[in-house]
C-alpha cells in the first residue's frame, strides 16, 4: 500500500490490517452478543478471577499474544500451530475462566 | 418531549475518544505496521514477516535489557513502597508540620525528569559532586562513570529520591482519610501501634497502595529520561535498560523494523504486568 495517501506514514500492509479489522470485529461481536443475550454479569472461574466477557476478551487476546511470542521465541515459524493454540486457549477462557 | 439521558455522555466521550486514538491507538497501529517490515527511509517499506520478532525474542541483548528492567523495578519497588509508607505515617496530622512536610514531598516531582538526572550527574561525579566526594572521602571507591554498581547504586538512589514522595503523598491522603472512629474504637481496645497499623491502616490503604504500586511499576518499568542523562546507558551496558536500548535501537542504529518488535513485546510485557499486579491486588480486596 505505497502511495502518497495521508496514511502512507503509516506504512500500512493487509495483513496487519486484517489483524486490527479482526480486533475491531471481536468488539462488535461481542457488543451484539451481550445486546442479544445479556449474561456479561462477573462470575468466578477456574483462574480464580472474577470476570466478565470483556475481561475473558482480554485475557484471551493476551495471553495469545504470548502464545505466538514464545512460539516465535523458542521455535519459528510456521504460525499455524501457535494459530490452533490461541483459539484453543480462548475457547478454554470464554468456557471456564 | 422526550429525552435520550445518554446523548449529552457521548459529548464527553467523544472528544477523549479522538485524543487517545491519535495519542495511543494510531502510534500504536503504526508500531504494528513498521513491526513487519523494513525500510530505509524516504516512507518505502518492504515486508519482512516476524523475523524481527524471532530476532528479538532470541536476541542476548534484548535478555539482558529486559533482566536490567526487571530488576530495577523491583528493587525501586521494594524500597520506595515500604519507605513512602514509612514516612506517611511519620508525618504530622495537624499544625503547621502539616504544610511544610507536604511542600518538602513534593518539591521532588515538581523537577523536570531531565534535569534530575542532570543533578543527579553532576552530584555523583567522584571528582567534582558533593555525594561522589564524601563517599570517597569516606575511604569508598566510588565512580559511577566507570562501577556498574555504582552506577546502579546512584541510579536507584536518583529514583528513590525523585519517586519516593509519590508514595508518601498517596499514603497521607490515605492515611487522613481513615474515620477517627477507628482509632478510637482501637483504643478503647488497648490496641498497640502495630495492631493499628496493621489491622486497622494497612487494610484502608490497600486500595492507595495498588494505585501506588502500579504507577510506580509503570514509570521504572518505562524510566528513560533521567537514566539517560545520569549514565547513558553505561558503564557498558550495565544500566541500558530495555528503554534506553529500544531508543538507541530506534534512533541510533535506526532498525525501524526491529525497534518496532521491540517495542510490541515491551508494550505486552507492560500490559500484563500491570493487568497483573491490579488483579492480584484487586482479588485480595475483594476477599
Amino acid at each position: 500500500m505505497e502511495g502518497t495517501s495521508l496514511l502512507s506514514w503509516m506504512a500500512w500492509t493487509w495483513p496487519t490490517a486484517a489483524f486490527f479489522v479482526f480486533i475491531l470485529l471481536c468488539f462488535v461481536a461481542m457488543t451484539v452478543w451481550e445486546y442479544f443475550s445479556p449474561g456479561g454479569d462477573p462470575r468466578r472461574g477456574v483462574l480464580g478471577l472474577t470476570t466478565t466477557r470483556g475481561d475473558r476478551l482480554f485475557i484471551s487476546l493476551l495471553g495469545s499474544a504470548f502464545v505466538f511470542l514464545a512460539w516465535l521465541g523458542l521455535v519459528g515459524l510456521p504460525l499455524w500451530p501457535p494459530l490452533a493454540i490461541a483459539i484453543v486457549y480462548a475457547i478454554l477462557m470464554f468456557r471456564f475462566a | 418531549m422526550t429525552k435520550t439521558v445518554n446523548n449529552k455522555a457521548w459529548v464527553f466521550v467523544l472528544p477523549v475518544f479522538v485524543m487517545v486514538a491519535f495519542n495511543a491507538i494510531i502510534p500504536l497501529m503504526t508500531v504494528v505496521n513498521f513491526s513487519v517490515q523494513e525500510t530505509f527511509g524516504d516512507n518505502v517499506f518492504f515486508w519482512a514477516g516476524v523475523t524481527w520478532f524471532e530476532q528479538v525474542l532470541r536476541s542476548d541483548r534484548f535478555h539482558a535489557a529486559l533482566g536490567r528492567q526487571v530488576a530495577f523495578s523491583a528493587i525501586v519497588l521494594a524500597i520506595e513502597i515500604p519507605l513512602g509508607l514509612a514516612i506517611a505515617l511519620a508525618m504530622p496530622r495537624k499544625g503547621i508540620g502539616v504544610s511544610i512536610c507536604l511542600v518538602l514531598m513534593a518539591l521532588p516531582l515538581l523537577i523536570p525528569w531531565n534535569v534530575v538526572g542532570a543533578m543527579w550527574n553532576i552530584l555523583a561525579l567522584p571528582d567534582i559532586g558533593l555525594l561522589g566526594k564524601a563517599i570517597n572521602a569516606l575511604g569508598i571507591e566510588y565512580n559511577y562513570t566507570r562501577q556498574p554498581y555504582a552506577a546502579w547504586f546512584t541510579m536507584v538512589l536518583m529514583d528513590v529520591w525523585h519517586w519516593t514522595s509519590l508514595v508518601v503523598l498517596l499514603c497521607y491522603a490515605g492515611l487522613v482519610s481513615i474515620p477517627d472512629a477507628y482509632y478510637q474504637a482501637a483504643k478503647v481496645d488497648g490496641a498497640r501501634a502495630w495492631a493499628v497499623f496493621r489491622y486497622i491502616q494497612l487494610p484502608k490503604l490497600r486500595h492507595v497502595l495498588t494505585i501506588a504500586i502500579l504507577l510506580r511499576f509503570m514509570d521504572s518499568f518505562m524510566i528513560y529520561t533521567e537514566a539517560v542523562v545520569l549514565t547513558g546507558g553505561g558503564p557498558g551496558n550495565a544500566t541500558t535498560f530495555l528503554s534506553i536500548d529500544l531508543v538507541k535501537t530506534a534512533l541510533g542504529q535506526f532498525d525501524l523494523g526491529p525497534a518496532a518488535a521491540m517495542s510490541i513485546v515491551y508494550f505486552l510485557i507492560i500490559l500484563f504486568l500491570s493487568w497483573l499486579f491490579y488483579t492480584l491486588m484487586m482479588r485480595n480486596v475483594e476477599s
